[in-house]
Order: structure tokens, then sequence, then C-alpha cells
């Protein structure tokens, strides 16, 4: 070869450089290239780093125990006294979120110590109520009531309006929360003939001035009332409904079960109604919310709710 | 010098081996203690192994590759513990073969998912989940209500947990075993020769789906569902007890 240069093992340039000795194929050879100072010493800092975190922090495993580091950290045990144990990250959580509720005590001591209708007065433990409360309503109600509490027809009531269900008074907001509620109506669809349910539908369009078949409506009045459809027993002879069993409220124009906003004509909304008449309703369930949130928590959320809209 | 490198260099096989050594002393190092280090699985009361049902349903769990987006393991953080519960255990997955930790959170984190929501938010949410959360990015899952759940295998499943050590009881001295542990109401469930009997029963009584009249694929991955993280009950534990399991 002429152009000795282009050749690593004859050219100078590389010929100078550390080899290993190993030398394949005649002239692929391997060099022995030292790191640069600083690489080289930057690694040493990491291994003296490596020691010290060895002694701070838990770290070798020996027999049945581990090296736990002399770092510690002091949290409150449950009798309320300080305690230590070594670094971990359990022990790092627990001391933080007694660190947050610290922070939070004054807002949530005024929030325990005040009755709620003083809380809405509040400005400073109002708007507290409204961003905590927020968030914990995203995390667990939203799913089902919609991110802004507007629920879903035929699955999970609106909570921005005045018509309560099970009562919009604080107190009966934070039991609903706290035990949760499973509104319960029988199926109609076997026990009674399919034009009695037809007159009942008619019947309850009236009740809140929907229009329908007057003659209809005027047989449907007589089983609402009589031993036969029994509604009354539950609905009350008012169609008002009761509050403490939740059955609905059906003089009004919110509904929950029957689709009747989403029907196109009255013929549909009364279709609806017959629906639902006919399969009963047992979906209607409002999961409890004790031990998973904490009391103060279900005392935010029902104040937060209480102000969605309409709270009584 | 007796030792060349030479002979790695030239000789795959024995490059391999020693390759594999070198890389394995990290893994021997983490993992082998927590075998030997007493305190890694925290002693508390409550976890038992899944019913046939529940046992099944996650069965679907890994086969529908929910594990793809959702992780169940709450870590020991300020923001998790706010939004999913408890941290999770290592008590809490003794019994999952292989354990549901997962790694992605395309979607929020399962482990206590448990009694959150009602039976019929799963179902909705499983047919179609942008019909209660408009901004879902999750499959719809249908054919879960359409298909009836096979229940044909569920002893062999059991008997094949029972193996590597999950006490599911194949004779009356597992069984009294079992009764003394976990008492006589759950010891009953993990009988292996009544798997398909208790399976039905739970299915009929819990009604997941919402439809009695068979046992649907639905029924089990909601039972699934519902059981998630809910078995230890934390208000009877003093949370220093669990630090100094660590
Ligand atoms: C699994 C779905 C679901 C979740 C999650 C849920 N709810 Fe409900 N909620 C319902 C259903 C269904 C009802 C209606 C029950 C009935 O009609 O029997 C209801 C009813 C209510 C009511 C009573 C409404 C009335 O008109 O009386 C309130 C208040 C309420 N929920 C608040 C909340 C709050 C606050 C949260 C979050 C902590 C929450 N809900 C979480 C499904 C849910
Ligand atoms: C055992 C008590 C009970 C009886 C009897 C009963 N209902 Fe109901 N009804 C309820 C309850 C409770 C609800 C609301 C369920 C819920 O919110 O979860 C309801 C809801 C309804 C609804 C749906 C309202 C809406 O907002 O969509 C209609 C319509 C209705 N009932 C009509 C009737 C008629 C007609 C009869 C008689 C044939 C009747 N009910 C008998 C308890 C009863
Ligand atoms: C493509 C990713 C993806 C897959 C696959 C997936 N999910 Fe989801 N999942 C999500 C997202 C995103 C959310 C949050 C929005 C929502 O609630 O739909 C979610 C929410 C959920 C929730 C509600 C959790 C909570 O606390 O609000 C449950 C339960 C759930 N998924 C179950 C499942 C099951 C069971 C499967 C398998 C059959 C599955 N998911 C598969 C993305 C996924």
């Amino acid at each position: 070869m002429a152009d000795n240069s282009k050749n690593p093992a004859t050219n100078p340039a590389t010929t100078q450089v550390q080899t290993t000795g190993h030398v394949w194929d005649d002239d692929l050879q391997e060099f022995n290239n030292p790191l640069p100072v600083w690489w080289t010493y930057t690694f040493y800092v990491t291994m003296v780093f490596a020691l010290v975190y060895w002694v701070v922090y838990p770290s070798w495993p020996i027999g049945k125990g581990f090296l736990t580091g002399v770092n510690t950290i002091t949290y409150k045990n449950a009798e309320g006294q300080d305690e230590s144990w070594h670094w971990n990250t359990r022990a790092k959580l627990l001391k933080e979120m007694q660190d947050a509720t610290l922070a939070q005590k004054p807002y949530f001591d005024k929030l325990t110590a005040l009755p709620y209708d003083k809380i809405a007065k509040d400005p400073e433990l109002s708007s507290f109520v409204v961003s905590a409360g927020k968030t914990l309503f995203s995390d667990n109600c939203a799913p089902c009531h919609q991110s802004g509490g507007q629920g879903k027809i035929g699955f999970f009531p609106n909570l921005t309006d005045d018509d309560w269900i099970y009562g919009g008074s604080y107190d009966k907001i934070n039991e609903t929360i706290s035990n949760g509620r499973h509104g319960y109506m029988p199926p109609f669809g076997e026990a009674l003939e399919a034009d009695q349910i037809d007159d009942l539908a008619n019947y309850v369009a009236t009740l809140s001035g929907l229009k329908a078949d007057a003659a209809k409506a005027a047989k449907g009045k007589e089983l609402f009332h009589g031993q036969t459809g029994a509604c009354y027993y539950c609905h009350n002879n008012d169609g008002k409904g009761r509050k403490d069993i939740g059955s609905a409220n059906l003089t009004d124009k919110v509904w929950l079960w029957a689709d009747v906003p989403g029907a196109a004509d009255d013929a549909g909304k009364v279709a609806a109604i017959r629906k639902t008449i006919s399969t009963g309703v047992n979906k209607g369930v409002m999961p409890a919310w004790n031990g998973r949130l904490s009391e103060k928590q279900i005392k935010l959320l029902t104040e937060y709710v209480h102000e969605l809209g309409g709270g009584k | 010098m007796s030792f060349k490198h030479e002979i790695v260099e030239t000789n795959a096989g024995v490059l391999l081996v020693l390759t594999m050594m070198a890389i394995s002393v990290g893994g021997l190092v983490e993992i082998a203690p927590l075998f030997f280090i007493k305190d890694t699985t925290e002693k508390v009361d409550g976890v038992r192994p899944y019913t046939p049902l529940e046992s099944r349903g996650r069965d679907l769990y890994v086969r529908e590759g929910c594990y793809l987006c959702h992780s169940q393991m709450i870590r020991p953080f300020r923001d998790e513990q706010l939004r999913y519960g408890h941290y999770s255990l290592a008590a809490e997955s003794k019994y999952d073969h292989p354990f549901q930790w997962g790694s992605k959170r395309t979607g929020p984190d399962l482990a206590r998912v448990g009694g959150k929501y009602s039976n019929e938010w799963h179902v909705q949410h499983l047919l179609s989940p942008r019909s209660v959360v408009p901004e879902s990015v999750m499959p719809n899952y249908p054919w879960l209500l359409e298909t009836k759940l096979d229940i044909s295998d569920v002893g062999d499943r059991m008997r094949a947990l029972r193996v590597v050590g999950v006490p599911y009881s194949a004779n009356q001295e597992e069984y009294d075993r079992n009764v003394k542990q976990f008492g006589e109401k759950v010891a009953k469930t993990l009988v292996i020769a009544d798997a398909q009997k208790n399976l039905v029963a739970q299915a009929q009584e819990g009604n997941y789906d919402g439809d009695r009249s068979s046992v649907s694929e639905m029924d089990a991955l909601v039972a699934y569902l519902q059981v998630l993280g809910t078995m230890v009950d934390f208000s009877k534990i003093k949370p220093e007890e669990l630090v100094k399991f660590r």
C-alpha cells in the first residue's frame, strides 16, 4: 500500500497509542485509550457518594435485617407522642401528611367548629371549601355526578338543582354522602297489565303538567291511589314522593330515571315513563363514603355540594 | 500471567457465562435478601385468596390487558395517598400470581377501587367509558356482558395456584387449616371441589352485571374490581406500625 497513513496498523499517529497487544486478521488491533481525567475523577466521586449514602440511608442487607442508616425521621404516633424511626419512605410520608394536616389545621378546626350556615358566610373559609372541595369532588364524585355535578339522566342525579331525592338540608346531604343510598322501586311489568301501565304513565305525566290522554289518565289515577298500583304508598297521595326512601317527586319537571327530557314528543315522554314503571328502578346506588373519606372531608363535601346550587 | 483476556474474547460461550454472572449480581443483591428479611411482608389481618369468581375476573383483567394502562400499586407519596387512598402493602398482593403492580398509568391506579363505585357504574363504564367520563381514552369492552363466563376449568386454575402457594384447599386437612386462618366463611370459598358451585352462588348473590339469569364475564370482572384493596381494615392499624416494617 502506497499511502501508509490510511492503514491504522502502520499509521504513526495511531501506532503511538498503547495497544492491548491483541492483533487479529493481520492488522486488527485493540487500542488502550485511557479515559479523560475528569471522567475518572467523577467516577471516584460517585464511589465516595455511595459510601456516604450507605451510612446515612438504609442500604445493605445483612442476615434477616439490613443496615438501617443513621438518618431518622420523627413523627407523631397514635398517642400523639414523638417517635423516631430510621429513614424510609413510609416514615417520610407519615411525617409529610402530619405536617400538611398541621398546615390545614386552622381551616379544618374552623370547619369542624362552625355550623354549616356560618361557613358559607366566612369568605376565607368558603374559598377553602371551594378549592379543596373541587379536588375531592373530581377525584371521587365526578365519575358519576359529572365534573360540574350536573349528573346524567338514567344514572346519576343532578346535584346543582334544587330538587333533592333525599333532601337538600346539610344534615341530609351529609347522611347521603356518609352512608350511601340505594333507591328501589319494584318492576311493575309483571304485576300489572300493559294497558294498566299505560294508564299509569299517562296519569304520572299529567302530575307534572305534561300532555297526556285524559281518559287513560283518569283510569291511571285510580290505579295510582288504589290497591292495584299502590303507587301512593311510596310516592304519597300528592305524588311528591318521600324523602326518607328517596321515592321521586313526580310532580316536578326533574326526571332521573324516565328519560322524559330526551323524548322528542308527548307520546315519547309517556313512553319513557311507561318504561320506568314496568322495569322499576334498582340501579340507583350511591356508595357510602365513611371509611373511605374522613369525617372532616365529608363535612367539607357536604358544604361544597350544598353550595353547588339549590341546597336547602 | 496465567489468565489471558484473550481466552474470554475468543470464546463466545465463556464470554456469555461470565457476562451473565456479572449482571446477575445486581439482581441477586436486590432481590434475594427480600426472601430472608423478616419484615418484607407486613403482618396484617384480612388478606385472603380470591374467591373463584374474583379469581376468574382477575384472569379477564389480565386477558384484556387492563394492566397496560392501570397500575395496582399506590406508592407511599402524599399525592398518591390523597388521590387513591392508603399506600399498597406487600401483604395485599401475597396471593397474586403474578402480581398486577404494573408500571404504566394511562388511567388511574386501581389498587383501591373496590367499593368506590357501584356495580352499575362499572358495568356502564366498561361497556362505554365515555358515556360516564366524557374525556376518557379507555377502550369499550362490550363483549364482557354478552359472553358467558367459561367456568369449566375454574377448579384446575385454583389447583395451579395452589401449587405456587395460594392456600386453596384440596383436602380436609387443608380446609381445617384455612378455617383456622381465615374463618369458616372464607375457608368455604377456598375449597377447590366446590369451585363452580361457589362461583355461581357468588354471582347470583352479588348480581354484579344486573342480570341473574346467567354468569357473564362482566360478573367476574366487576366482582374482582370491587374487592380490590378492601381486604385490610386500615382503621384498625396504627400508621406507625406499618412504618416499622421498613
Ligand atoms: C357510583 C356512582 C356515584 C358516585 C361515585 C357518587 N355518587 Fe352520589 N349518587 C349516586 C346515585 C346513583 C345517586 C342517587 C341514588 C338514588 O336515587 O337512590 C346519588 C345521590 C347523591 C346525592 C343525593 C341527591 C339527592 O337528590 O338527594 C348526593 C348529595 C350525592 N350523591 C353526593 C355525592 C358525593 C358528594 C359524591 C362523592 C363523594 C358522590 N355522590 C359520589 C351515584 C354516585
Ligand atoms: C316501594 C316504593 C315504590 C312504589 C310502590 C312505587 N315507586 Fe316509583 N319510585 C320509587 C323510588 C324509590 C323511586 C326513585 C328511585 C331512585 O331514585 O333510585 C321511584 C321512581 C319512580 C319514577 C321515576 C322518576 C324519575 O325521576 O325518573 C316513576 C315515573 C315512578 N317511580 C312511578 C311509579 C308508579 C307509577 C308507581 C305505581 C305503579 C310507583 N312508582 C310505585 C319507589 C316506589
Ligand atoms: C388505553 C388505556 C386503558 C385500558 C386498556 C384500560 N383502561 Fe381503564 N381507564 C383508562 C383511563 C384513561 C381512565 C380514566 C378515565 C375513566 O374513568 O374512564 C380509566 C379508568 C378506569 C376505572 C376507574 C378508576 C377510577 O378510580 O376512577 C376503572 C375501574 C377501569 N378503568 C378499569 C379498567 C379495566 C377493568 C380495564 C380492562 C378491561 C381497563 N380499565 C382498561 C384507560 C384504560
